[in-house]
């Protein structure tokens, strides 16, 4: 089957977040690897997008957009740890957008 | 608010919004570069890429990825998009978008496949086909900045007629000190040149990359086979895995 990979996930998933998800580290709840969320599998089926381990190739992640709701299945993942600067801590004070 | 040195990462960075196409350039005969007028557009880093949206009278959508191949320009933006053969979208925006016609744009997107200006490591470029896209967009983006880091491409084509950006690549490597450019020809080689079509191997990546003791940074980008096979490589001659980044734009191709 075709596929691209996780650095497609950067504009679904900014939709969702606050910080690109694609460089977060994330672990395989299957096999253990840990990895870059860019360099996942994914396989876009309409209407969402699967996204596999490149190791042992079982799914990690999955999100699937309806018109009023974004759906994140995290079950194939163990942590993701993502990279933050410093200032967000740092700076609180009143959300912008 | 102030605007964020990290493109995209707050400005309007959920939204789409709409861009109109002010210039159209032809690459080869199947592929072109868009330019892209999306306004407030807060800049992006090379490797970056924007999704593009198209809406259809009876309100079905289509959006796909295309990795910026220039530095912003103001407002300005370069997308450059090979028609794939049956395809949904890079057909339409190939044939099918005129100047003064609008399209929806989200982005920049993506923090991985990115490099950044402030890394001293030497860097090796490996493109097959339109995967040149973010390369070219560093390539330039290294110029534009006056940086030294040494850089090496290594560009696969089908023939010389398939190459990208092929006048200004050939300017670049006299005039941008510390460019290297190195062609794999799949299917047809130029009679100046003393190779064989073949399809990029070891002795190629050997031969016009870095060796792994470097440390370079190693980007590469194309179609998925392609990308698997360079990856593989790279990895085999002894390079990190963390220092070969990659960005596959789907099946088939070079
Ligand atoms: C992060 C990212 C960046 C990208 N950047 C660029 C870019 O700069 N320039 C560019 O031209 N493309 C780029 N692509 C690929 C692009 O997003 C589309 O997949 C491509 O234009 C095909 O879309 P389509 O709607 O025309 O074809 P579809 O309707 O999606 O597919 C039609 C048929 O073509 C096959 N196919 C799909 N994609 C490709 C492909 N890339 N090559 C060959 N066959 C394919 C499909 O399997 C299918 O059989 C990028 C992809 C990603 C994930
Ligand atoms: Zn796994």
């Amino acid at each position: 089957m075709d596929y691209v990979d996780g650095n497609m996930l950067a504009g679904p998933l900014q939709e969702v977040f606050a910080v690109d998800l694609t460089t977060a580290t994330g672990r395989c709840a299957s096999c253990g690897q840990t990895g870059p969320v860019a360099a996942l599998r994914v396989y876009s089926n309409a209407p969402g997008v699967v996204a596999r381990c490149p190791s042992c190739t079982e799914v990690m992640l999955r999100l699937v957009r309806t018109p009023n709701s974004a759906w994140l299945d995290l079950r194939g993942a163990t942590f993701l740890q993502i990279p933050m600067p410093a200032e967000s801590f740092t700076t609180p004070g009143p959300v912008t957008m | 608010m102030a605007r964020t040195a990290i493109p995209g990462r707050l400005t309007k960075r959920a939204g789409w919004w709409v861009a109109r196409l002010v210039e159209r350039r032809e690459e080869t005969a199947t592929a072109c570069t868009l330019v892209l007028e999306v306004p407030d557009w807060p800049g992006h880093l090379p490797g970056q890429h924007v999704d593009l949206r198209l809406t259809a009278e009876d309100g079905y959508q289509a959006a796909r990825s295309y990795s910026v191949s220039a530095p912003a320009d103001g407002e300005r933006i370069e997308v450059t998009v090979q028609r794939v053969p049956d395809g949904e979208v890079s057909p339409y925006l190939i044939e099918g978008l005129s100047v003064g016609d609008q399209i929806e744009v989200r982005g920049p997107v993506g923090g991985y496949f990115i490099w950044r200006m402030t890394e001293p490591a030497p860097v090796l470029l490996v493109g097959g086909g339109s995967g040149i896209a973010p390369l070219m967009a560093m390539i330039r983006a290294r110029r534009a900045a006056g940086s030294r880091v040494p850089f090496r491409l290594i560009y696969s084509v089908r023939s010389e007629r398939d190459i990208y950006f092929a006048d200004e690549l050939r300017r670049r490597v006299r005039d941008d000190q510390g460019l290297d450019v190195a062609y794999v020809y799949t299917r047809e080689v130029p009679e100046s040149s003393p190779a064989r079509a073949h399809r990029i191997a070891v002795a190629d990546l050997n031969t016009h990359g870095w060796p792994p003791q470097l440390e370079p940074t190693n980007f590469v980008c194309g179609p998925t086979g392609f990308v698997e096979a360079v990856s593989d490589i790279l990895v085999a001659l002894g390079h990190e895995p963390r220092r070969v980044k990659t960005e596959r734009f789907g099946p088939t191709g070079a």
